[in-house]
């Protein structure tokens, strides 16, 4: 009953959808104030009814009901709770509905918190967003159906994929949803803007609260998602240019170049055209992303045609989304006037450079990642493209855009003069240089990078320290003085320095992974002791224990330096009887500098292990890099003037010692 | 016209995208490419399938055009393409080999008897080294071998009949001239 519940609900759903997909759109066109209105119900409704059949789809897998086909497909009555939850999106008919839920969440807040917005431009928002749900649900209730029967059903079901099943993965796909849907924000109110052909100040300032908040959840999921085949894959690696990461990857670097370029808009009323195009592709490339991936064209092209009627529905809807905005962007975009008229070094000048630079970025992700079905489409032959191409194309654009994002911020707008500001970042230049001889001296010839990447990391460190000091005037006036600029500077520049300061980590980490790690792959008797980076490992040998779902083979190390204890390690073998499945989970002791990290590989005669020992610094640093960025973000979003609902009196209580050049 | 080319860009970089797209979905994802193709068959002299008199070698494998059919009584694929092999056998219309791959030899036996043999000789490859040698990796794969014992084209998966229409027929029609 409760399946049936769950799909009647969301038949609902899509009806409301297209109520409000229409209604409100003439409406706004008529400039019949009832019609659009209608908007906030229907937004209303639409979120009860999803929710409705998200809750009958979890209610489903939490008792184990396998007459739905789904719940006996992707679940298995042994499995703990969390991951019985977490297996309601775990499919590919699960995660759709999680992605209308979230969608209608953000169309809701939108009605309810827009009471500010011009009528009209919320009616047309929230239509579109309307449109965008009609189209997952039709995916969802035509193709993908969630709530299908079985008969008979099954004794047990057949297990959610093992390496699903870990707290990592769990909680990835919701906060990578939540950035792809949080991007049809700033989409829905792009396309609006292009239909009424006006874009001011208050759309981006509208926007910008948005797509922060996607991006901060977007750049959380991908951390995660990183985090754990870290830990998971036990090969120390954590970004391996796999399709599916680069699926996520694209939306993360186009969504940040229109968070810089939201600014612009906001700030100097130009680059208008611009930031709808980059809002248009942030949510086309999490629309590729979620179907791809889905239908796993990106992985294999083998899944894409398994079910020709998806792949047919993915491109049609693609067409009709990507292609129908972008061919409203040709017709109306030329319109939009441009505001402010600057010089090629000035703030907007950096921004406009980073701008070119990220959808560069994710111009060389993009064709790495498509390559090889562009070619098999073309009859080329089946080609697979690794991390060499990645690593060779991707890294050498990341140097300007990391020595840039130092630079930018110390420009006034519309006007800067470049050799006074590397004047002022005297400091930043000469801790890179410092900090390159260090990592040069380190790893010698042999990584030529290493010292470019650690020099670029000192520089945009230090660099947005200082930023934030000549703002306080730290050390040229008097404490008391530089306090009350504290209190008083926007938490928007704040949320910049902290999340530039991540950026550095993140890079900080990913050079240290590359150029430092050390690694021994061995056979270890039970009380035999290697060292590694001066860390003595001793093998404990192993022992079987039983998991709730699974049979668990967990060796023991004791690691000590220089005789003193450092960390007891229980590097663990799974084995998931119901899909015959082994999973490595890796033990790790971090030192917040570098991490320990173990794993135990296949059983050898006599009760001796292969093993794997490597030594990883500076690698916590990618994840607390990443979780800084974020917190950046978030400091930016409570932001007075971005506070949803209170931009007006923002500006008003907007505090006049404020430096004129906060961003 | 200029500025507005800029404007048209996108959108015609993503039609582009789109094409090809499309043209990935229309792809047939089963062939894959065989580095079989264009090389002699493998030699090999399989045993008979239990209750056959005869067994298959690759000597057995010239003079003229053929299908080798590899497969299995525990392959579902195959009990679907099982009625086309036969009735090629019964029309005469190409002389179809069997390589029975990775089987039981009872349940192979239970298998012929019971939806018939259209294999001119067949062998048995319990231990799968002779299809590892044609590179098979799942079954049923069906090769087209000319009169010279060398392999022209694979075909992975059940033949259907349009399979047959449009791409076997044509080609062993093809290597009769």
């Amino acid at each position: 009953m409760t399946a049936e519940i769950g799909h009647f609900a969301l038949i609902l759903a899509f009806l409301v959808a297209l109520v409000q997909g229409t209604l409100p759109l003439i409406g706004a066109q008529r400039d019949d104030r009832a019609w659009m209105a209608l908007a906030f119900p229907a937004s209303a409704a639409q979120l009860l009814f999803i929710a409705i059949a998200f809750a009958a789809l979890m209610t489903a897998f939490v008792t184990s009901d396998f007459t739905v086909a789904n719940v006996a497909n992707n679940s298995n009555s042994a499995m703990p709770m969390l991951y019985k939850v977490s297996s309601t999106w775990g499919s590919h008919e699960g995660s759709l509905v999680l992605w209308v839920l979230i969608l209608a969440l953000f169309g809701f807040t939108v009605a309810l918190f827009g009471g500010n917005l011009p009528p009209v431009l919320k009616a047309r928002v929230l239509a579109v967003q309307a449109w965008i749900a009609v189209g997952f649900l039709a995916f969802s209730l035509f193709t993908s159906n969630p709530f299908l029967r079985l008969d008979p059903p099954p004794f047990d079901g057949r297990d959610l994929n093992p390496l699903l099943q870990d707290p990592g993965l769990a909680f990835h796909p919701p906060f990578l949803y939540l950035g792809y849907v949080g991007f049809s924000m700033a989409f829905s109110f792009a396309i609006a803007a292009l239909i009424e052909g006006r874009v001011d100040a208050a759309w981006a300032r509208w926007v910008r609260p948005w797509t922060l908040a996607a991006w901060g959840f977007l750049t959380l999921g991908i951390a995660m998602g990183s985090w754990w085949a870290y830990y998971e894959l036990g090969w120390g690696g954590f970004w391996f240019w796999d399709p599916v990461e680069n699926a996520s990857f694209m939306p993360w670097l186009v969504g940040t170049a229109l968070l810089h370029s939201a600014i612009v808009s906001e700030k100097r009323d130009t680059l208008k055209s611009w930031t709808i195009l980059l809002a248009i592709l942030a949510f086309s490339l999490s629309l590729l992303g979620t179907f791809l991936v889905r239908s796993g064209v990106l992985t294999s092209v083998h899944a894409f045609a398994t079910d020709p009627a998806r792949g047919a529905y993915i491109l049609a809807f693609l067409v009709i989304v990507v292609g129908g905005s972008l061919t409203l962007y040709a017709i109306r975009a030329p319109a939009l006037k441009s505001g402010g008229l600057f010089a090629p070094v000035s703030r907007e000048g950096s921004l406009v450079l980073n701008n070119l630079l990220l959808t560069t970025a994710c111009a060389t992700v993009f064709l790495g990642t498509m390559y090889p079905l562009f070619l098999d489409a073309l009859d080329g032959g089946k080609v697979s493209v690794g991390a060499p191409y990645f690593n060779a194309t991707f890294g050498p654009i990341m140097i300007p855009v990391v020595a840039v994002t130092a630079l930018g911020p110390m420009m006034p707008w519309k006007r800067a003069d470049l050799a006074g500001v590397m004047g002022r970042l005297k400091l930043a230049l000469a801790a890179a240089v410092v900090m390159a001889a260090a990592a040069w001296y380190s790893v010698g010839g042999t990584a030529p990078w290493a010292p470019i990447g650690i020099g670029l990391a000192a520089w945009l460190f230090v660099g947005a320290l200082i930023e934030l000091a000549e703002r306080l005037k730290l050390f040229r006036t008097s404490a008391g003085d530089s306090w009350a600029r504290a209190r008083h500077l926007p938490r928007s520049a704040y949320g910049m320095t902290i999340a530039h300061i991540g950026v550095a980590m993140v890079l900080a980490g990913v050079i240290g992974s590359q150029a430092w790690q050390e690694e021994l792959i061995t056979v270890m008797d039970s009380g035999e002791t290697v060292t590694v980076a001066g860390y003595d490992f001793t093998f404990q040998g192993s022992r079987e224990l039983p998991g709730p779902n699974y049979s668990i083979r967990r060796g023991e190390f004791v690691v000590r330096r220089d005789g003193d204890l450092v960390a007891h390690l229980f590097p663990e073998k799974r084995f998931y009887p119901v899909q015959q499945m082994p999973t490595t989970e890796a033990a790790i002791h971090t030192t917040w500098v570098s991490d320990l990290y173990t794993v135990i590989d296949e059983p050898q005669a006599g009760g001796a292990w292969s093993v794997r020992i490597y030594h990883n610094p500076l690698v916590p640093w990618i994840w607390l890099g990443c979780i800084v960025m974020v917190l950046g973000g978030l400091v930016s979003l409570t932001d007075r003037r971005l506070r949803v609902g209170a931009p007006r009196r923002g500006k008003r209580a907007a505090p006049a010692v404020a430096n004129p050049q906060a961003a | 016209m200029t500025l507005r080319l800029r404007f048209i860009l996108p959108v015609a970089l993503f039609a582009v995208v789109a094409v090809v797209l499309a043209v990935g979905l229309n792809l047939d994802p089963r062939k894959l490419p065989s580095t079989m193709i264009d090389k002699p068959a493998p030699e090999f002299d399989l045993p008979a399938v239990r209750g056959r008199p005869r067994g298959l070698a690759s000597t057995d494998l010239v003079g003229e055009v053929q299908l080798v059919n590899f497969f299995a009584s525990w392959c579902g694929a195959c009990r679907a393409e099982h009625p086309l092999l036969n009735r090629l056998t019964e029309e005469g219309i190409v002389a179809v080999y069997g390589i029975n791959y990775k089987d039981q030899a009872e349940d192979a036996r239970a298998w012929l008897d019971r939806l018939g043999d259209p294999y001119v000789r067949s062998g048995a490859d319990i231990p799968g080294r002779t299809g590892i040698d044609w590179g098979v990796y799942g079954l049923p794969e069906t090769f087209i071998v000319d009169a010279g014992g060398r392999i022209v084209y694979k075909h992975v998966g059940a033949i259907y009949p349009e399979d047959l229409e449009n791409t076997i027929l044509p080609i062993i029609e093809s290597l009769r001239q």
